[in-house]
């Protein structure tokens, strides 16, 4: 086990080919991840966070283009070759996706699907591996795991489906997690069990995690730092306090701005986010969030942020960054 | 498995509009020669198609003959082409018989739903449940073997499946704004069924048609195969592979010319179809 | 489920008497007068009566479907008057002539189009699909009695490999059978295989993307298994509805090929009875494989069950 991070995601680049020209998904992403600590990475739909993760998962599709290196556990994942990155998907390396009803396939029952995984990388088989398959269903709290073994997808409530595919990404006790929009298709009542789910097992594996998501209220108080992503870009990074009390970039502002709050007055509108993000088929010159942004200046268009930083961890691209604010311990 | 990728592919770049290739206009063309050349047989310089000359069986193509003669010494060439007669008459009305009625009865269910179409789709059904070639065999026995008496039995049997994709497309249709403006603006059904509905049913129905003439000739062509078809000495492409399978050994040719040439037509006639078809009905899906 | 295959059952029935009262119709209104075509030579104007009285040919039409309807009740479809066979006897003897060419034939076809399709659907796009999926096309437009004069004349004329028609009874010469049954079923088979090559490679297309075939991925799965059953399964309905009517169709007996081999399976029994007038055999024979259309069509929808679990539970 080396030290240093887990995970290292230096100068990722991904563009696709599509009819209308090179898109850019993702733009010079720097990541590091240090073994059992929790990453949250939040944007809206189409900010590259998606594509990210399968830019690290090795699930790009075909056509993609792929720049920079990801080096997991001391192997560089983008010059692995596939049976061997094969052997590390589902073992070291997990990920759940966002809708449980589209991830699981609708033919197998929950039992096959667990099996599978537990027969491909741990050899198990036959009733040793239905048992192990019971335990875990048992450890995300489904009740009565060997009748559901025997169950298909479509048997099961959203909220259960979601926590069987938890249970087959840490059916090999992984390294890494990556969640993809966990919560994001189901019932509001659900997403904060699944949530603590999620950072329950994290813990008591001692597993990495990153948490993929557009609601940046699901990161405040489940992850060690945050990224925030707009059009490709990481435009602020910072530990989680750090980010939510003193945030710099406008954007992350906004976003922050935009969760609904609890103590709010009756009837308050929701705030939004004005504008869309920017067609990815265009070269962004100047700050890509200038447009939506309020507080830009003619600066902003012409010539891009770099990511630099002022505090320790903090990081952001912004020319006007807003002012930093004391952060409590 | 370096395939396993580009099945997983989530963003493959859609597939390019496909204009009328090349293939198409070849398809295209071959059909209207056929045409043509039954339609102007007797004009054409070729001999006749039922003479007989017993010195000269079996012969290759020489200056006379030009694709040889037959196991009863008859022009092949004259003979596929009057061969083409037949085959292109059967196929050509049995189709007309099928979208006729086929159409009027699919749209007038498609559109008034209800017991008549209840009733309709059911006789459908049945007359699709029976043994096709069972009819036609016990027509073409009982009232006599003749190129009308095919055409019709066989237009009989193809009314269903028009009826089918009449009613099809007149479901999906009959639910469109077009039609309750129509209806609003105080059309009666009759007019709704012709001026509207009519016009964008026939599309679909015609790429059909083109299908269902290659399957008709098909039939056409396995029945006189097998001498339940056209009686002799009417020349058709079936009775002359037929009568070419006697001599497989010695003169494989006699059957593989009039073969070739029903295997073009019919896939002119699919690939005609088909291309039609890829206009009207964009899911590649539909067989 | 009960309910799934009431309904089905259900929908079946009226569609079945349809069918047998039309070939009812048929036989009985086609011109001719049956007893003297059975008789022949021997036939005088009292032996003629007799035998209409006998047969119960005086006797109004309707009269004689319900009567008809209701031996088939119980399980007496007639007797022949040419053989003297009962219609069960004949139909058994000729069944698995009929079963064996149907399922050779059959299993021929998903031998060739299941691997190919798959194939196609993987490497979708490709050269070897662009080749594949068009020597489909060009095969459909080949119809069975032109394969059937080709391989006979490659496999039976050139090479003599195979016979060219005539068949041995199994408990005779196995090998025999076998053989005779291999071009017959061949024949049959290169005018399936498009077809089910086709449909499994759309369908297969749009399954492979499906997010749980990313999961499948995701997971560290090999790609044999993912392939074969992950994405096999949920793609083969439309395959399995075809495969289904193909048979139901073969059922009637491959009537063509049956005549140019000349096996001895329904096909060829249906059309000697068109021929000599064998009315009893006609209904009898086009009941039995209405029947059996319908039986395996309700066989069919139950096989969806077994495949996708949604329908099973009620759910698509």
């Amino acid at each position: 086990m080396s030290s240093g991070p887990l995970l290292s995601v230096e100068g990722v680049t991904v563009d696709l080919p599509t009819r209308r020209g090179m898109l850019r998904a993702v733009e010079s992403v720097d990541l590091a991840l240090l073994p059992g600590r929790t990453l949250g990475i939040a944007g809206e739909s189409g900010s590259g966070k998606t594509m990210l993760s399968r830019a690290i998962l090795g699930l790009l599709p075909r056509r993609a283009r792929l720049a920079g290196r990801v080096a997991f556990d001391g192997a560089d994942l983008t010059r692995l070759d596939p049976e061997a990155l094969r052997k590390l998907r589902g073992r070291s390396l997990a990920v759940v996706f966002q809708d449980p009803m589209t991830s699981l396939n609708p033919v197998l029952t929950i039992g096959r699907q667990i099996t599978e995984t537990l027969q491909e990388h741990l050899g198990l088989a036959g009733a040793t591996a239905r048992a192990r398959a019971a335990e875990l269903l048992a450890a995300v709290g489904i009740a009565e795991p060997e009748q559901r073994l025997r169950q298909y997808p479509h048997q099961l409530s959203g909220g259960m489906r979601q926590r069987a595919v938890i249970a087959i990404a840490l059916s090999c006790e992984p390294k890494l997690l990556i969640a993809d929009e966990p919560t994001t298709a189901l019932d509001v009542t659900i997403q904060a069990q699944i949530l603590d789910l999620l950072a329950r097992e994290q813990r008591r594996r001692r597993m990495a995690m990153i948490l993929i998501t557009h609601d940046l209220g699901v990161l405040a108080g489940r992850t060690d730092e945050v990224a925030v992503m707009y059009a490709g870009r990481i435009v602020e990074r910072a530990p989680t306090p750090v980010l939510f009390a003193g945030r710099r970039m406008p954007y992350t502002e906004a976003l922050l701005a935009a969760i609904p709050k609890l103590d709010a007055a009756p009837h308050t509108p929701l705030q939004t986010v004005a504008g869309r993000p920017p067609d990815p088929t265009r070269r962004i010159f100047g700050c890509a969030f200038a447009p939506r942004c309020k507080y830009a200046v003619e600066h902003c268009r012409y010539e891009a942020p770099p990511l630099a930083g002022s505090g320790p961890g903090h990081l952001y691209a912004c020319w006007l960054p807003l002012p930093a604010q004391h952060v409590p311990a | 498995m370096a395939v396993l990728d580009t099945a997983v592919d989530g963003a493959v770049a859609p597939r390019p509009q496909r204009r009328l290739s090349n293939v198409f206009w070849a398809a295209a063309a071959w059909i209207a020669i056929v045409v043509l050349a039954a339609a102007f047989a007797n004009f054409l310089p070729i001999q006749s198609p039922t003479d007989m000359d017993m010195l000269a069986r079996r012969m290759p193509p020489d200056a006379q003959h030009w694709l040889g003669t037959d196991g009863l010494g008859r022009d092949i060439l004259s003979r596929l082409i009057f061969g083409a007669r037949t085959s292109l008459t059967v196929g050509l009305l049995s189709p007309l018989i099928g979208l006729l009625f086929g159409a009027a009865l699919g749209m007038l269910a498609g559109y008034f739903r209800g017991k008549f179409e209840a009733l309709a789709m059911g006789g459908m059904d049945v007359l699709l449940a029976f043994p096709p070639l069972v009819l036609v065999l016990a027509i073409t026995a009982y009232l006599g073997q003749s190129v009308l008496n095919l055409s019709m039995t066989i237009g009989f049997l193809s009314i269903p499946p028009f009826a089918r994709v009449a009613r099809a497309t007149t479901l999906s249709l009959a639910q469109r704004e077009f039609v309750t403006a129509a209806r609003a603006l105080g059309a009666t059904h009759a007019r709704i069924l012709l001026r509207e509905l009519l016009p964008n049913v026939l599309l679909p129905l015609a790429a059909f048609f083109l299908l269902a003439v290659a399957v008709t000739i098909v039939v056409e062509g396995a029945l006189s195969f097998l001498g339940l078809g056209v009686p002799p000495p009417t020349s058709s492409w079936g009775s002359m592979i037929g009568e070419g399978r006697e001599s497989l050994d010695i003169a494989p040719w006699l059957a593989f010319i009039p073969a070739g040439v029903l295997f073009l037509t019919v896939l002119a006639f699919n690939l005609v179809g088909d291309a039609l078809r890829a206009i009207t009905d964009p899911r590649e899906n539909a067989l | 489920m009960l309910g799934y295959v009431g309904r089905r059952l259900l929908h079946l029935f009226p569609v079945l008497l349809a069918v047998t009262l039309l070939t009812f119709l048929i036989a009985s209104l086609l011109p001719g007068d049956l007893a003297v075509a059975i008789l022949g030579d021997q036939a005088t104007p009292e032996k003629v009566a007799a035998l209409r009285g006998q047969m119960g040919l005086d006797q109004p039409v309707a009269w004689r479907y319900l009567h008809w309807l209701g031996d088939v009740i119980h399980g007496e479809l007639g007797r022949s008057f040419r053989t003297g066979e009962t219609v069960l006897a004949t139909i058994g003897a000729r069944l698995p002539v009929s079963l064996e060419l149907m399922i050779m034939a059959e299993l021929a076809g998903l031998l060739i189009g299941v691997p190919l399709g798959i194939l196609c659907a993987v490497r979708q796009g490709g050269s070897l699909d662009r080749l594949l999926t068009g020597s489909a096309f060009g095969m459909l437009s080949v119809p069975a009695f032109l394969w059937a004069i080709l391989l006979i004349y490659l496999f039976a004329v050139e090479l003599h490999l195979l016979p060219a028609t005539g068949w041995v009874p199994f408990e005779e010469d196995a090998l025999g059978n076998l053989k005779s049954f291999v071009l017959p079923a061949l024949t049959l088979a290169l005018g399936e295989w498009p077809v089910l090559m086709r449909v499994l490679r759309s369908d297969m297309i749009a399954t492979l993307q499906e997010d749980y075939i990313a999961m499948a991925k995701a997971k560290g799965l090999r790609p044999a298994r993912i392939l074969l059953v992950h994405a096999l399964k949920p793609s083969s309905l439309t395959l399995v509805t075809v495969s289904g009517i193909n048979i139901g169709r073969l059922i009637g007996g491959a009537i063509i090929v049956e005549t140019i081999f000349a096996l001895p399976g329904i096909g060829r029994l249906l059309v000697g009875a068109i021929y000599t007038r064998d009315f009893i055999i006609l209904q009898g024979v086009v009941l039995f494989v209405a029947v059996g259309f319908v039986l395996l069509n309700f066989a069919v929808d139950m096989l969806y069950a077994v495949l996708d679990p949604r329908i099973r539970h009620g759910r698509a």
